[in-house]
Parts: structure tokens; C-alpha cells; sequence
């Protein structure tokens, strides 16, 4: 919390002082109102002082008018300082948060960051504005009480002060005991957020198998998770609150009594003991406040915490010191003794592959051998654990990492398409491409008929993830977003598993013909995929156990000779027979 | 129902205030015993914290000026003892007053989640996750607000103000009307306030909503952000969002906050008033010195409880719109359900018959264009075609995830539409072309399938599908955590799993789409040996590209445009040379041309 302040706060100090000045001032004309009310009551009525009666009258209305003025300028302008700390905050956070590498979101779920920079930077927001106006209102008030008592006795001030210590120490003890409780909370918001959008996101699997029950009682279980710590934060306030309070009404009572005391044993003039009395309350109300303003700053120093816990992850994936930014691309890949684990198990070991710019390099292995993980090393999604990915080179790890990834494009395997137009999803791949570019990336890419299709064709809008498209759709026009990009490495995962032979056959067809100086990776399982590539990498737990061109490989009759026969057994016979 | 992106405001039809206060105090109703009970407490609290002041008057003015030490103490200690009472009192309000909000809330979120648990496909095609989850939680959390103010602030607030109001009348019924002739004016600027202010905070949650919908997309598809080093611009649209979230919020308030300035200038103006009123009834000798001063200590105690009751009514403006959004989701007629009468569907034999059945999408062309098939039980069916042909929308219809617009969708020779959805689907195995894991251990994932399968069921199942050996490698065997959607494994383990999920349902009608297109050919032939002893007699739709998956498929079905334009088996079509030769001998055109 404090770090919001100094860090967030202290910039737009003019949105404090404003405000805070116009608190004081509107604190200092409401000490003239009981002195107007006086002199109405004392002169103008009792006093038949009839001249004095528009003066104050104007006075009232003046003070109230002014008041209504200054409250409404103090109030705004907290809420404007808050909403500018809140965009500042969620901007710092969301771009810290997209500089984190793959590793963190593997382990991240969306719903809890979605938690962190909703809830929790709201939770800030809302106490930075009334939090801040309430402490400093509070503040004013007993630092003017408290002198004032003072100057009238200091004896009994000391002893209206008596209780302060005891209201102190709950107040402390609240903000143990409550901190804890605002953690717990906020951490349990952000899992009911995580269980709702896993359910709304995996909706379809839900309905697939008719577990809509299941799913309630699962939402419920955690819906009384947080009911019941809930009810453990309003237990703690429960038994806080009221004894504060009632200390406070105490410490009332004592004054009176003593100096009641005082003033029958005549060490005390009844006058001050009334004088006192009516200032009395200025003391009480703050003393009173601190329950919640502890309360409030609980709060919103628990969902601080959790987002400076994310802001304080060093991205561990980010430029090094002097990273050489290479003037001319070529798009010459190495992959040199490369070893590479995400836990404690290897993935890949002694991977060595040179692909010469323009070269196309396949992949072919088993479920799990480790594909995916070696493309993403490409592009720096991860770091290798041995060994070394060179690009044109250069140590990728040495590289400017924008430029890195600028000059790759990368269609994943899972494909995702954002819920925009079906052309703003293109471009993507660059921001300045002209219509016709994205026109010419489409049809490359076999996209551009489909979508001619649609009734709106390019400005067809397509759902969270591309819902709305059949999941060869999606591909394509993911892979039409790649080509768009026009970069020197191009990198295919298992990107056409959806397309149909003849789309697959016309797509790749269309790639290799086109500018042949793009360097190309690209994952596969059927043979008419690979086939063509300069060379196609068998991978197996990890490591390379084939490597060599279609022909080659058919000649060693391993296991790329098997896949072939399995997928084209009938084949021949089928040949031979029609023929 | 017409798409909405994330950007995009979604449009929110306006209910009366009327509606929505007595839709909320519905809620209230089972716990109008405790709600009795918390306002007594309240109304003695607040006695209390009148009373204090008061006694203290008595103490100064009549015992210590009257030198009264015994009388002193007496006061004093009965003092603490009402306070006291009062602090446990409170106490008791606190915790009865958390209960009841929080049960409310508790009862309008599950009431919500299980709504939209009943919604169909279209209702989510249309709409972000983010939004909806937006209603879900935030929507929901300031609805809390609202709860707890209302009993506690509004009920008392507005008895206090009953009281004073009747003995203001009492004493002097001219001053007190000359005390409230400014409430009207102040009434009117408040409701003035309500209605433009409550559009504008519609207007804030509608662009929050979009923020929410828009970070989910983001961290959704981080990766491919990343890859395009989209970064920038990702976080110029959030800030933009954001700025125009608080932009609206800025708005909102801009007249929410004239709230207590209003209320500030309606006092002051009204102890002008009755000042300048008094004064003339004093000078006709209307009124006595005394009735005035007493008078005027009570205009103090007439304002604070309108304060305090207009700033629950700003807390019900700010939150009506929440309140609205969220009802207009519980309004929502789910569009696929079960009939009334709806019949449990008996056990599956797997006779699948589709009778001239026409569909499209809500907002597209034509997908199934006027499609008849009959399916036998125990067959195994391959659909193949060229993409976006329609292969998936046939197996959609077939477990009623959509309505078909015309002709009929039978099961054993019922109409799909007459027999109980749940009964239906969990007879049939789906698996999904959108693999989808949560975010638990593999066991449990994979139990979604039969959730009361034991642990051994659960592997066979796994050993079916060749997954147990990637399983057992892992850090936990079964009982890894995959994070989410499985990206813990890689796409094809991701397919296995939920392949096994599918099989362990064991489902009389198993509709796999693109089941294995991630995975590799030996692991695919691993899988097929595996399961085809359990897919014995059953009725099996397979959906694949590779055509070396459906090559043994008791018949194939080809889509081409909406409709099936051959049938067979794989030798029949190939001697046929339709489209499924052309799809056959592509691969062959791979082979013989270097491309
Ligand atoms: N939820 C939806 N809303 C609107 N249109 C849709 C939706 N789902 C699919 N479509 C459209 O319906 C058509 C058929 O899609 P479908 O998913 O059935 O194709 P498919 O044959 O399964 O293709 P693929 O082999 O690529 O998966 C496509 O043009 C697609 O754009
Ligand atoms: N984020 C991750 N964290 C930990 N382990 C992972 C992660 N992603 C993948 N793995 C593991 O690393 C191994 C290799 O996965 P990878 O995704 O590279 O396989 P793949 O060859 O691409 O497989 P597929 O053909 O199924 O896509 C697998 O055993 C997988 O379980
Ligand atoms: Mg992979």
C-alpha cells in the first residue's frame, strides 16, 4: 500500500493538494457555524438585534453554499486521483504482465490474473480515493480537537486520551487479524473467477457430457468458500468494531465523571467542563473512524500485495545487457547441442539441426517426443537449458528479442484467433498491410474463398477463439496471420492437421512456390506434409533417431519408412489393381 | 443474436427501478426474521448513540452543577452499562447482517451460474467469456454493497426521520414545514440526478465489462501475442479501454458525487429558512424563544438521517445496473431444453437417422442443406469432406447442441427435441475438435467421464488409448496437475487424455471428431488396436482428415456444401472416383510431383 502511495499517488501530487486544501477550508468555515447559530440565537432573537439577521442569514447560506462547493471539488477530485491511480496501475501491471515468459503463464491461470488486475486493482482503487479522504478528513479533526483540548485543560485531555492506547491496540490487532482474512479473500476470488471461466470457457465439454450438475455443486462448493470467509472478516470486524467504539463512548464517560468530580470538588469551573464537552466529539468521531479506515486499508494493502507480488517476477526471458540487433536477416537457424527441460526431466537432448536460409526443415516423432518444445526454443519462449539456438549466427539469447521475434513467424499448434473481424485477425500478422496484402496472405494460405463466402466476408466477425469458424477455418486463417508477417523463418505446427488433403496439398504448394528464401519449419504427422522438405527430422524422447530427405529415409526402411507404409499400405496394392 | 466482440459495448435493456427494488428484496424474504431482529439492534444502537448526548446533558446540568457526586457515579455507570449493551448488540448486527448479505449473495451467484449453466451454445457463441464472467463476479460483488446498506442504513434512518419530522410537526407545524419546503426541490434534483446518472453507470459497467472480456482474451492467447510481438499494441487498446472505463466512471460520478453537496446546500438553506421564518413568528409572537432554540437542535437531527438515506439511494443507483445486468442473463430463455413432458431416453441401441434436415447458424448461410442418412447400430461411420463442409455441425445435431431448423434428428426413432437432453448426452462419448483439459490432475480429468469411475478405471481407460505410458513418465503419474486447457502436455497427450475421457463415459453412441489429428501415425495405431474391442457394437461417428484413420469405417460418408454426396466403403468410393478419390489421390500428387 505504501508503495502505491509513494509510487502512484506522488505523481498527481496537485490532485491531493487541491482537494486536501479545499478539505481544510471546508473544515475551518464549519467551526464558524456554531458561532453563527450562536449570535442568531444570543443577538438576533434573544437579543432583538434585528440589523444582524440578514448578516447571518447570509453568513449560513454563504458557508453552506461555499461548503456544498468546496465538498463537491474534494470529492471529484479524489475520485479523479483515483481513477488516474488506476489506470496507471492496471496499465503497469497488464504490460508486466505480458513481459513474463511462457513458463509463468504455464503455470498461471487466466482467471487469476484477470482477478489481479480486476478485482484487486479495484479493491486499491476504490480505498485510495475513499480511504485517503477519510484518513485525512479523521486527521484533521483530532489534531484540531486535540489542541484545542488541550488549551482548554490539559489535565482532562490527558484524560479523554486515556482509552486511546486500548483503541490503538485493537486497532492493531484488526489489521493482524483482518489482513489475513482480505488475503484469504482475495485469493479465494481469484479461484471462483478461475472455476467460473474454466466452466464458461470449456462450456462445450461441459454440455458434451452433460455435467451442467456437476459444475453447479463445484461453483457452489467454492461460492461457500468464500461465503465463509466472508463471514470470518465480518466475525473480525464484529468483534473489533463495537469495542472501539464503545472505548470510545467511554472515554466520554470518564471525562465527564472525573471532571464531574473535579468540578464538585471545585478544582474545575463547570464552564470549562461544558466547553470541553462540546469539543469532546471531535476527538471521539476520528477515534471512532479508525476501525474502519483500518479496515479500508486492510484492504487494499491485501490486493496490493498480490500485485506487486507480480510485478516483482523479473521476466526471465528479456534482452541481455548489449543485445546485438543484426542489420541484415538471412534466416539461417542452428540448433547446437541444444538440451532443453521445462522441470527436471529433459525434453530434448544434443539436438543438432543447421537450416540454411530458404531451407525447409520437417519434424516428424511421436506423441510427446518433444516438437513443440523445439520450435518454441526458436523463438525464445523458453531458453535452452544446453547448448545453443544460433539465428544467423548469433547466439539468440544475445539477440535484440523484438527483432527475434519480428523475423519469425510462428503458427502454433493450438490455434487462437481473437474476437475480432475476420480481416483484423489477418493483419495482425502486420499492422500496416493493405488490403490486398491481406487478399494475397489469404489466398496463399487458402483462406481467401471461405471467407469471400461469408456474408461479410473479410469483415466477418468471429468469436473468442474463432468460434464461429470450423477448426480448418481457424487454421488457415492463422496461417494466413504468418504469411502476412512476412518474415525470414517460418515456423508450422502440426498447422494443417485440420485441412483436408487437397487444402493441405494446395497450401503448402503454394508456400514452397512463393518466395523460396523463407526458411521453414514445419511439424507434421502425414507423410504428404513432409515429404518435400530438404530434411525431415524423426524425433523420439527427445532425441533425433532419423534424419535425412524422403528419399533417403525410404531407403533406410526405419521408422519413416513405416509411417509411410502405414499411411499408404492400400495404396499401391489400390494402384495395382486399377492400373 | 448477433456477435459481440470484446471491444464492442453490449446492449443492456433498461428495467424499472420499480422491477428491479422488488426483484432484489425477493431475495431478502427468507431471512425476514433475522432482518427483523438486525433492525431492532439497529433502532437500539442508534437509541443509544442518541441517548449518549443526552444523558451527558443531564449529568452536566443536574448533577454536577448540582453537585451531586452519588447521582455523578450513578449516571456514569449506567452509562457504560448501556453502552455496554449496546456494543454487544452491534455486534450481534454485524455478524446477523454479514449473514444475510452474504447468503443473499451466495443464493443470487449460484441462482446466476446455474442459469447460465442451462444456456446453449449460441447464447456463449455470441458472447466473450470475459463478459459473462464479468457478471458472474463483479457484477455480483457490488450488488453486496447494496445488501448490506439497505437494511442497515435505509429501515432505521427512516424511522428516525419519521420521529423527528412528527415532533418537529408537534411543536410547531408552520417552522416544520418551513424546515422541509426545501425537501421537494431537493427530491427533484435527486431523481433528476437518478435518471441520467443511472444510464451512466450502466454505461461504466458495460465498458468494464469490455476490460474484463478484454484481459481474458489477452492472457488467453498470451502466446500468440507474444509471438507476433504484439505487446504494444495490445497494451494501447487496454489502456484505451481502461481509460475509457474510467472515463464513464468519471462521468457517473461527475453527477454522483453533486449528491452530498446538494444535500450540504439543501441544510443550509433550510436552517436559513426556518431562521428567517422564526424571526417573523417571533416578532407576531407566534412562537416563544425557548420552542425556537429547541427547534433548531432538532433541524440537526432532521438532516442526518436524509443524508443518510440518499446516500443509500446513490449506492442503489450506482449498483441498479449491476443488478440489471444481472438479471438480464437470468432472463434469458434457454432456447435448448427439454420439453415439458420429456421422457428419459431409454438406453441407446445407436440407430442415428437423419430425416431432410435443413440447419444454419444463427447469424450464416445454409450449413445442412436438407441431409437424410440412416446409421445402424453398432456402425462405425467416418465423415470426411473438405473443411468448413459442415462434418462437425451433423455431430452437433446429433447430441441437440443446436436445433435444426427443419426435418428431424432420430435416435432409436425418437426425435431427439422429445427426450430428456441430459439422458441423452450422457450416453454419448464426445470428444470435442477443441481439446479442453482443466485445470486439475489428469485422474480427475480424465474422470469427467464417468465421475464415480474408480482409480483403476480410470487407467484402464488410459491404457486403452496408449496413454498410460506418457502418464506414468510424468512428474505425478496421474495425479499431475496440467494447468490450463492441459498446457502442461503436449497437444497430442492433450488429445489422449480427453480421448480416454470420452471412452470412459461409456458412451452407446461415441462421436470422435478429429480425435487424432495430433497425433502421430504409431500412436494412432496403438490407440485404434486399443479401443476397438470397446468400440464393439457400439455406433461410432469418426470425423478425420488423415485417411488413413477411417480407411476400416463400416461406411464413409462424404460432405461436400451442406450435403452428403457419397456413401460407401473406402474401396466402393475409391472405384467410384467422386470426391473422395480426388481427397485419396492428393496425397499421391504429393507423392509422384515434387510441389
Ligand atoms: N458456431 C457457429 N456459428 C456460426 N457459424 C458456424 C459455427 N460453427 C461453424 N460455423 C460455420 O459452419 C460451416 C461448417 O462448419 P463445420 O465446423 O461443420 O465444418 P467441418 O466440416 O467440421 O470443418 P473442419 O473439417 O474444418 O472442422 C463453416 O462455414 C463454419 O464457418
Ligand atoms: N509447459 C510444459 N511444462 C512441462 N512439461 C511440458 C510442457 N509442455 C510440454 N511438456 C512435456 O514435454 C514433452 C514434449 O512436449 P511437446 O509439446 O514438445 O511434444 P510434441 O512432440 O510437440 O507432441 P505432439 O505431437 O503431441 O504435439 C511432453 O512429454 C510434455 O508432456
Ligand atoms: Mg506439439
Amino acid at each position: 500500500m505504501k508503495r502505491v502511495l509513494i509510487k502512484y499517488v506522488s505523481k498527481y501530487k496537485i490532485y491531493v493538494i487541491i482537494p486536501f486544501t479545499a478539505m481544510l477550508l471546508s473544515i475551518a468555515l464549519d467551526m464558524f457555524n456554531p458561532y453563527l447559530s450562536k449570535i442568531m440565537v444570543d443577538r438576533v432573537i434573544r437579543g432583538k438585534e434585528k440589523e444582524l439577521l440578514v448578516m447571518v442569514l447570509l453568513g449560513i447560506g454563504g458557508i453552506s453554499i461555499t461548503r456544498s462547493i468546496l465538498g463537491y471539488i474534494n470529492e471529484y477530485l479524489f475520485d479523479y486521483l483515483s481513477s488516474l491511480v488506476s489506470i496507471d496501475l492496471k496499465r503497469d501491471l497488464f504490460r508486466h504482465i505480458q513481459s513474463l515468459p511462457f513458463k509463468y503463464f504455464d503455470g498461471m491461470n487466466t482467471g487469476e490474473l484477470m482477478s489481479r488486475i480486476g478485482e484487486d486493482v479495484d479493491n486499491v482503487w476504490r480505498n485510495v480515493s475513499f480511504g485517503t479522504r477519510i484518513f485525512i478528513e479523521n486527521c484533521i479533526y483530532f489534531i484540531t480537537a486535540s489542541i484545542i483540548l488541550f488549551k482548554i485543560n490539559y489535565r482532562l485531555a490527558l484524560i479523554s486520551l486515556v482509552t486511546m492506547p486500548f483503541i490503538a491496540y485493537f486497532a492493531l490487532m484488526l489489521e493482524k487479524k483482518i489482513d489475513k482474512a482480505y488475503e484469504k479473500i482475495s485469493d479465494q476470488a481469484a479461484i471462483l473467477n478461475t472455476t467460473a471461466q474454466e466452466n464458461i470457457a470449456g462450456v462445450r465439454l461441459v454440455k458434451a457430457f452433460a455435467r451442467e450438475r456437476h459444475e453447479i455443486l463445484k461453483f457452489l462448493e467454492m461460492n461457500k468458500t468464500s461465503y465463509k470467509l466472508n463471514m470470518e472478516q465480518a466475525r473480525i470486524i464484529a468483534n473489533h468494531f463495537p469495542v472501539m467504539e464503545f472505548l470510545s463512548n467511554i472515554s466520554i464517560i470518564i471525562v465527564i465523571s472525573v471532571g464531574g468530580m473535579l468540578v464538585i470538588g471545585e478544582r474545575l469551573s463547570l464552564g470549562t467542563l461544558v466547553e470541553f464537552n462540546g469539543y469532546m466529539w471531535m476527538l471521539i468521531w476520528p477515534m471512532r473512524m479508525l476501525g474502519w479506515i483500518t479496515n479500508v486499508m486492510a484492504q487494499s494493502s491485501a490486493s496490493a500485495k498480490k500485485i506487486f507480488n507480480i510485478m516483482d517476477l523479473e521476466p526471465e526471458i528479456k534482452n541481455s545487457e548489449n543485445a546485438v540487433k543484426l542489420k541484415e536477416i538471412k534466416g539461417q537457424i542452428n540448433f547446437e547441442d541444444v538440451s532443453f527441460k521445462y522441470n527436471d526431466e529433459y525434453v530434448l537432448k544434443n539436438i543438432n539441426i543447421e537450416a540454411k536460409p530458404g531451407q525447409t526443415i520437417a519434424i516428424m516423432g511421436t506423441t510427446g517426443s518433444g516438437k513443440t518444445s523445439l520450435v518454441s526454443l526458436i523463438g525464445r519462449f523458453y531458453d535452452v537449458s544446453d547448448g545453443k539456438v544460433l539465428f544467423d549466427g548469433v547466439d539468440i539469447r544475445d539477440m535484440d528479442l523484438k527483432q527475434l521475434r519480428e523475423n519469425i513467424a510462428y503458427v502454433s499448434q493450438d490455434t487462437f484467433l481473437f474476437s475480432e473481424t475476420i480481416e483484423e485477425n489477418v493483419r495482425i500478422g502486420n499492422i500496416d498491410a493493405s488490403l490486398d496484402e491481406i487478399y494475397e496472405a489469404c489466398k496463399k494460405a487458402c483462406a481467401h474463398d471461405f471467407i469471400e463466402e461469408f456474408e461479410d466476408g473479410y469483415k466477418t466477425i468471429i468469436g473468442e477463439r474463432g468460434i464461429g469458424l470450423s477448426g480448418g477455418q481457424k487454421q488457415r486463417i492463422s496461417i494466413a496471420r504468418a504469411i502476412l508477417k512476412n518474415a525470414k523463418v517460418l515456423i508450422l505446427d502440426d498447422a494443417t492437421s485440420a485441412l483436408d488433403t487437397e487444402t493441405e496439398y494446395q497450401l503448402l504448394k503454394n508456400l514452397y512456390h512463393g518466395d523460396k528464401k523463407i526458411t521453414t519449419f514445419i511439424i507434421a504427422h502425414r507423410i504428404s506434409a513432409v515429404k518435400n522438405a530438404d530434411e525431415i527430422i524423426f524425433l523420439e524422447n527427445g532425441r533425433i533417431v532419423e534424419r535425412g530427405n524422403h528419399d533417403t529415409l525410404l531407403k533406410k526402411k526405419g521408422k519413416y519408412y513405416e509411417v509411410y507404409c502405414e499411411q499408404f499400405k492400400d495404396f499401391e496394392e489400390f494402384n495395382r489393381q486399377v492400373i | 443474436m448477433a456477435k459481440n466482440i470484446v471491444k464492442q459495448d453490449e446492449d443492456i435493456k433498461k428495467k424499472s427501478n420499480f422491477e428491479i427494488t422488488i426483484r432484489l428484496f425477493k431475495y431478502m424474504k427468507p431471512y425476514k426474521f433475522k432482518v427483523f431482529i438486525v433492525i431492532l439492534l439497529m433502532i437500539f444502537v442508534m437509541a443509544c448513540n442518541i441517548a449518549n448526548p443526552y444523558l451527558l446533558k443531564t449529568a452536566i446540568d443536574k448533577y454536577i452543577a448540582g453537585d451531586d457526586l452519588k447521582g455523578l457515579l450513578k449516571i456514569g455507570i449506567f452509562m457504560v452499562g448501556i453502552n455496554l449493551i449496546a456494543m454487544f448488540a452491534s455486534r450481534i448486527r454485524i455478524k446477523s447482517m454479514a449473514s444475510i448479505s452474504n447468503n443473499i449473495l451466495l443464493t443470487i451467484r449460484h441462482e446466476l451460474y446455474s442459469h447460465i449453466q442451462k444456456l446453449s451454445f449460441q447464447f456463449f457463441d455470441s458472447r466473450p467469456v470475459g463478459k459473462i464472467l464479468a457478471r458472474v463476479i463483479g457484477d455480483i460483488n457490488s450488488l453486496q454493497e447494496l445488501f448490506t446498506n439497505s437494511v442497515t442504513s435505509f429501515i432505521p434512518e427512516l424511522l428516525t426521520l419519521i420521529c423527528v419530522t412528527i415532533v418537529m410537526f408537534s411543536m410547531n407545524y408552520k417552522l416544520a414545514l418551513s424546515a422541509i419546503v426545501i425537501l421537494p426541490f431537493l427530491a427533484l434534483s435527486m431523481f433528476f440526478i437518478e435518471t441520467v446518472s443511472r444510464k451512466r453507470w450502466q454505461v461504466f459497467r458495460t465498458k468494464r465489462s469490455s476490460v474484463n472480456a478484454f484481459t481474458h482474451e489477452e492472457f488467453s492467447g498470451i502466446r500468440v501475442v507474444q509471438s507476433f510481438t504484439f505487446e504494444e499494441k495490445k497494451s494501447k487498446a487496454f489502456v484505451e479501454l481502461v481509460k475509457e472505463m474510467m472515463g464513464a466512471f468519471m462521468k457517473a460520478v461527475k453527477l454522483g458525487d453533486l449528491f452530498w453537496p446538494l444535500i450540504e446546500f439543501s441544510s443550509g438553506i433550510g436552517i436559513v429558512l426556518v431562521y428567517w421564518y422564526s424571526v417573523k413568528l417571533i416578532d407576531k409572537g407566534n412562537i416563544t424563544v425557548g420552542t425556537l432554540v429547541a427547534f433548531t437542535s432538532y433541524i440537526g437531527m432532521f438532516w442526518r438521517p436524509i443524508m443518510n438515506i440518499s446516500n443509500f439511494y446513490n449506492s442503489l443507483i450506482t449498483n441498479f445496473a449491476a443488478a440489471e445486468r444481472v438479471f438480464e442473463i437470468l432472463d434469458t430463455k434457454p432456447d435448448i431444453v427439454s420439453i415439458h413432458d420429456a421422457v428419459k431416453m431409454p438406453r441407446i441401441k445407436g440407430n442415428v437417422e437423419f430425416k431432410n434436415v435443413t440447419f444454419s447458424y444463427e447469424d450464416g448461410g445454409v450449413v445442412l442443406d436438407d441431409v437424410s442418412f440412416k446409421v445402424n447400430s453398432g456402425e462405425t461411420i467416418a465423415l470426411v469432406g473438405p473443411t468448413g463442409a459442415g462434418k462437425t455441425t451433423i455431430v452437433n445435431l446429433i447430441s441437440r447442441f443446436y436445433d435444426a431448423q427443419r426435418g428431424e434428428v432420430l435416435i432409436d426413432g425418437k426425435n431427439v427435441k422429445d427426450v430428456d437432453i441430459e439422458s441423452l448426452r450422457s450416453q454419448m462419448g464426445i470428444m470435442l475438435q477443441d481439446t479442453f483439459l482443466f485445470s486439475t490432475t489428469i485422474m480427475e480429468n480424465i474422470r469427467y467421464g464417468k465421475l464415480d469411475a474408480s482409480d483403476e478405471e480410470v487407467i484402464a481407460a488410459a491404457k486403452a488409448v496408449g496413454a498410460h505410458e506418457f502418464i506414468m513418465k510424468l512428474e505425478n503419474g496421474y495425479h499431475t496437475e496440467v494447468n490450463e486447457r492441459g498446457s502442461r502436455l503436449s497437444v497430442g497427450q492433450r488429445q489422449l487424455i480427453s480421448f480416454a475421457r470420452a471412452l470412459l463415459s461409456n458412451p452407446r453412441i461415441l462421436i470422435l471428431d478429429e480425435a487424432t489429428s495430433n497425433i502421430d501415425t504409431f500412436t494412432e495405431r496403438i490407440v485404434q488396436r486399443g479401443i476397438k474391442k470397446l468400440l464393439y457394437g457400439r455406433t461410432s461417428f469418426v470425423i478425420a482428415h488423415r485417411l488413413s484413420t477411417i480407411r476400416d469405417a463400416d461406411r464413409i460418408m462424404v460432405v461436400d456444401g451442406g450435403k452428403i454426396i457419397e456413401e460407401g466403403t473406402h474401396d466402393e468410393l475409391l472405384r467410384c472416383k467422386g470426391l473422395y478419390y480426388d481427397l485419396y489421390m492428393t496425397q499421391y500428387r504429393f507423392l509422384s510431383e515434387g510441389a
